[in-house]
């Protein structure tokens, strides 16, 4: 049951992404393109998301377990660090430079776009180079 | 600035963002788990390079065939929404390695920070969103000085 509410989730995650028009590496650059002719579509995207995920997240507050009876972890992490804020710095350079994030980058390898198989195995090494080189942390993997 | 009308979606934006919003709490009320994407590609890879393949690592493994399986299931009813690619192999690269280990050096990207994060209300996330976004005008603004 639990996989079959994850692998909903990650359905329904993917065609809002491509409906949104997150998956357009031009229409991310035009929401980035602040002094050109900016396109503020992206801007409402995160105000559709935002504003459905946070009644679920005021819901789970105080909760100690999900439907399906797994623990409900939800991060507790404040810190507010170099590494938050350089990691910010690198992610969105490279997020302006190519207009792929993480989840949209999944979805165009599998539409077979060409690109995203270029621009994933680089975010994959990438991932594993900072493990390589840095020290994780206590609350690794905690947003 | 000027406001490019001819490209805003404001219908499909907002749709859009609330099913990625509905994704989010789905797996969090269902599963108890946050939607970051960085944080759910690298999770079971990363159990699988260190060979320990953790029971909860096959929700992660769930949640990431739903989100491969998008474009079919888009494709079964639809064409495609057009995609346009804006960088050449080299900065592709160079932008994969970038993001790959930014996301890994701050916990999270777009949905785990900036949905997620910003969702509950967490400041830490706050901070890395505006970090991001500001990175990402920045590197639009040179890109386009440049050209």
């Amino acid at each position: 049951m639990s996989y079959l509410i994850a692998a909903l989730s990650g359905l329904i995650f993917g065609l809002g992404l491509m409906l949104s028009g997150m998956t357009n590496p031009a229409k991310v650059q035009g929401f980035l393109d602040l002094g050109g002719a900016w396109d503020p579509s992206l801007a409402l995207v995160m105000v559709g998301a935002i504003a459905v995920a946070a009644v679920a997240f005021a819901r789970a507050r105080g909760q100690t377990r999900a439907w399906t009876g797994a623990a409900m972890e939800i991060p507790q992490s404040k810190t507010i660090d170099k590494r938050l804020i350089v990691g910010g710095l690198l992610f969105g350079t490279g997020w302006g430079l190519a207009g792929f994030c993480p989840g949209p980058a999944l979805v165009a390898l599998s539409s077979a776009m060409r690109e995203a198989w270029i621009f994933v195995p680089a975010m994959l090494a990438g991932m594993f180079l900072h493990d390589g080189l840095f020290k994780p942390r206590k609350q690794d993997d905690r947003p | 600035m000027t406001i490019a009308w001819h490209l805003f979606t404001p219908w499909s934006a907002l749709i859009g963002g609330g099913l990625i919003g509905l994704a989010a709490a789905l797996y969090l009320l269902g599963n108890g788990r946050i939607a970051g994407i960085s944080g759910i590609v690298f999770s079971p890879l990363r159990a699988l390079v260190n060979r320990r393949l953790m029971a909860a690592e096959w929700s992660r493994i769930a949640f990431l065939l739903g989100l491969l399986a998008a474009p079919w299931a888009w494709q079964a009813f639809a064409p495609l929404p057009a995609a346009q690619a804006v960088a050449g192999p080299l900065p592709l690269t160079a932008a994969g390695l970038l993001v790959g280990v930014g996301v890994r050096m701050a916990n999270g990207c777009t949905s785990g920070h900036g949905v997620c994060g910003l969702a509950r209300l967490s400041l830490r996330s706050l901070v890395n969103v505006l970090i991001f976004m500001g990175a990402g005008f920045l590197m639009v603004a040179l890109l386009r000085w440049l050209a």
